[in-house]
């Protein structure tokens, strides 16, 4: 069968009512590691870029970084960030060892996946109050 | 109904695309561990330190290949996501562009800093 005639394809069924849609953990999982991918490239990289770059500056910079950092806010924005980076790796891992066939049936997926949940939240918590 | 099989702003049809992310991550989780793994063996940095390991040449290409590793494992991210929410071609043309050009300014920015002297 040539490329051209390829079998029709059946309108698949679209349900998107995001308010009903009940997600299992590993779907909770999957699309956090979007949104945290997606706000890691948008924000993350610019600002860890500015920090790296002023860091590596004068001993004043790297004071006045350090100044800036004990801001609550800026304690708060980095402990998201964290939890982004540390989010995304988690599930990254769970992934990489899923593709490797270990823990890819249902129920290992779902204890996976709630532990990828709660170690980056932990080590986000640890991270927060070392900041903090 | 006939479909385009191929966009131009498309996926790339093959497997290239899902190696690369895992091996970029790989990539990226290995330079991760390092810089903890030095962080906590000095038990926090300083300013003194920072710059000496930054000063090494060995840092400065393990840095800029965690960089690269970075941006082409965001720009395959990055692309899905356009590719799943954006239909019209010609928008997710221009996102993707703008995505090219940001991650192009990210490795040059990584390069000046790594490189640029001061």
């Amino acid at each position: 069968m040539s490329a051209l005639d390829r079998p029709e394809v059946r309108p698949r069924p679209v349900y998107l009512d995001l308010v009903r849609i009940r997600l299992p953990l590993p779907g909770i999982v999957s699309i956090l590691h979007r949104v945290s991918g997606a706000v890691l490239f948008l924000c993350g990289i610019p600002l860890l870029l500015l920090a790296v770059q002023s860091s590596l500056g004068t001993p004043e910079q790297f004071a006045s970084l350090k100044a800036a950092f004990s801001h609550p806010l800026a304690k708060l924005v980095t402990i998201g960030f964290v939890w982004a980076y540390l989010h995304h790796f988690c599930a990254g891992i769970r992934y990489l060892l899923i593709d490797l066939h270990v823990g890819d049936d249902l129920l290992p997926a779902r204890r996976s996946s709630a532990m990828v949940l709660a170690v980056s939240l932990a080590l986000t918590l640890v991270a927060g109050v070392r900041l903090w | 109904m006939t479909r385009p099989l191929r966009q131009a702003v498309g996926a790339h049809y093959g497997w290239k695309d899902w190696l690369v992310q895992r091996v970029t991550a790989t990539v990226m989780a290995v330079y991760t561990v390092l810089v903890l793994g030095i962080v906590l063996w000095n038990g926090g940095i300083d300013h003194a330190l920072w710059k000496a390991l930054f000063a090494h040449g060995a840092w400065k290409l393990a840095t800029f290949v965690f960089m690269l590793a970075l941006c082409w494992h965001a720009w395959i991210g990055v692309r899905d996501i356009w590719m799943d929410y954006v239909k019209p071609v010609g928008v997710r043309l221009a996102l993707e562009v703008v995505t090219v050009l940001a991650l192009a300014a990210y490795v040059g920015w990584t390069v000046q800093i790594l490189w640029g002297g001061r």
